[in-house]
């Protein structure tokens, strides 16, 4: 994707585009945000994961505008933001999880709108449009109107509204939700396009393997809090660190946990269903040993293979949330919206 | 510059995507045609009675055209969340809403002119003083769109919009004096009358059509304007409020 040069040059001083500091809302009872605090690099692609209802949605707010902080202090592209949204919002771009643009107009004319919220001019914006129109792959819908296009055609197009004034950060809002494959890879390419381009994105998704391909950094939030923010690499290191094994055998393997645990103390068994065993060890795992132990018990070993722990592991350990739960959660609200 | 821009195109937007469609246009139209022809066959004078009538109707046209359109627009934008795109945008606050606001105060002028244009077929509009009943028309397009402005930002869904407009629309046809003087009403009735900002706005029109205003300009004019600051200041007051929450 092409860089334009309208990118303000950062002050070399402060690496963070975005700083947030204690940063707290309140629904009446409900602590929707609780003294939140991370930084956003300048460039950087950060990933905002959290189950329904963690504030993920809350915080994007506070920091683009749409709702006010009880308390804390937002900074972005340097400027304070937490009395005067209005500041930074000529460098912000944002995508929200809903394609929300006007369904009476077409493509074109949609992104032209978009262009001229933030003062572009008429030349100017019917070339910017028609540059990401062919960019996002829309060319020949640019003169459909929005409301006959599809969900992924869609999406896309709200992407390149956000973009069309080449924000310096973007606020992407589950970018790929409820899209079908094709459109999602498309989608996650831009975004590593624009990503690669110098765009900080900030990136919110239920989608952990999508948070894991993309993001340098991520931050998980829970019940208002941040649990935890650390890049990609340092999340995964405890989790692959280890060895972890599944085992899938005939008949009642699990029930035989405690006798596999008993037989093999430096090993750790955990039952899954289907007759299958996952095993966990600090050390390269030694399979003819169990193969035997489960013979001896009349248990056939169908496959063991190697496991590669993924951030959804760290996730549900760092969260407690299983991430199918969240999927699941997630395809409700959306199918009922 | 760069507001400006912002500004005149969101003002364009809204005329081509609502105020311009065909059933708006026909609306705009029928409305005003309906009650001019309604009130004419009531009056039971003839032609002669045109002059008494039509400050009432451009008056009346200009109420339901302007609330309505802003009411439904706003919390139809609102509901469908392209509302806040506009709050997102580098625009200030007060400045966005006047240009959302902009195509209602035109669509009310120009429903406004539908009686006038029709009354220039059958009537002589030779005295009617068209310095103050220009501007007259102007301030009544702008209360009614305030009016519509802070109805929109008052509801949820947009059947709340109509209903909760209707709630001031039509004690207004009864209470300001468009058909009925407000000498006529019972005496309790009187101090709602004024009130009410079209109260204003039609004595300004009968005294330029029919040179029989109760109020001085003076008096009619400040009123108007300051239901339109008020009006406007509450609604931005309930967008803080209520849509950056």
């Amino acid at each position: 994707m092409e860089t334009r040069p309208s990118h303000t040059p950062a002050p070399p001083e402060n690496p963070f585009f975005i700083e947030v500091s204690e940063l707290s809302k309140r629904f009446g009872e409900v602590a929707a945000v609780d003294r939140v605090s991370f930084e956003v690099r300048r460039g950087e692609l950060f990933g905002f994961l959290g189950p329904n209802g963690a504030g993920k949605t809350t915080t994007i707010n506070m920091l683009t505008g749409l709702a006010r902080p009880d308390s804390g202090e937002i900074r972005v592209g340097g400027l304070d933001c937490t009395g005067n949204p209005k500041a930074a919002q000529h460098q912000i771009g944002v995508v929200p999880d809903e394609s929300n643009l006007y369904p009476e107009l077409s493509g074109l004319e949609n992104l032209c709108f978009c262009a001229a919220l933030y003062g572009m001019r008429k030349n100017e914006r019917r070339g910017r449009a028609r540059e990401l129109l062919e960019t996002f792959g829309l060319k020949e819908a640019g003169d459909r109107k929005f409301a006959g296009y599809s969900r992924g055609m869609k999406r896309k197009l709200t992407i390149a509204a956000g973009i069309i004034h080449d924000p310096q950060v973007l606020f992407l809002d589950e970018p790929t939700s409820g899209i079908d494959v094709a459109s999602a890879r498309h989608i996650r390419q831009l975004v590593a396009d624009l990503h690669r381009a110098g765009t900080t994105i900030f990136l919110t998704t239920h989608n952990i393997e999508e948070a894991e391909r993309l993001c340098e950094r991520i931050a998980f939030i829970v019940r208002g809090r941040i649990v935890r923010v650390d890049t990609v690499a340092n999340l995964l290191q405890p989790v692959r660190e280890k060895h972890v094994m599944a085992v899938s055998a005939s008949g009642s393997a699990p029930a035989h946990c405690l006798d596999l645990a008993s037989a093999f103390p430096f090993l750790r068994f955990q039952p899954l269903s289907e007759g299958r065993i996952l095993v966990e060890s600090p050390d390269p795992i030694r399979v003819g040993p169990l193969v035997h132990f489960l013979d001896d018990h009349d248990i056939e070993v169908i496959e063991a293979r190697l496991v590669q722990p993924s951030l959804e592991d760290v996730f549900v350990r760092v969260t407690g949330i299983e991430t199918d739960a969240m999927t699941k959660e997630k395809e409700r609200v959306a199918g009922s919206a | 510059m760069t507001r400006w821009i912002a500004f005149w195109n969101i003002l364009l937007k809204d005329m081509r995507t609502y105020y311009l469609k065909p059933p708006n246009i026909s609306w705009g139209l029928l409305f005003p045609l309906a009650w001019t022809a309604m009130f004419f066959i009531k009056s039971g004078k003839g032609l002669e009675s045109i002059p008494s009538l039509l400050p009432g109707l451009i008056a009346i046209s200009i109420l339901f055209g302007s609330t309505s359109m802003l009411a439904v627009t706003v919390t139809f934008e609102k509901k469908n969340r392209s509302f806040e795109r506009l709050l997102l945008s580098p625009i200030p606050l007060e400045l966005l809403m006047l240009a959302k606001t902009g195509g209602a105060i035109l669509f009310g002028v120009a429903n406004a002119s539908v009686p006038l244009v029709l009354a220039l077929f059958v009537t002589d509009l030779s005295r009617v003083s068209w310095v103050s009943l220009a501007p007259a028309v102007v301030a009544i397009a702008m209360v009614s769109t305030f009016l519509g402005l802070f109805v929109a930002v008052s509801v949820r869904e947009v059947f709340e919009a109509q209903t909760f407009s209707n709630f001031f629309r039509f004690p207004m046809i009864f209470l300001c004096g468009l058909f009925f003087p407000i000498d006529s009403l019972p005496v309790f009735l009187r101090p709602l009358s004024y009130l009410l900002p079209l109260t204003y706005g039609v004595d300004i029109l009968r005294g330029a059509i029919n040179g029989r205003n109760s109020m001085p300009l003076g008096l009619d004019f400040p009123v108007m304007c300051l239901y339109c600051v008020v009006l406007f200041s509450f609604s931005l007051r309930g967008i803080n409020r209520k849509w950056i929450t």
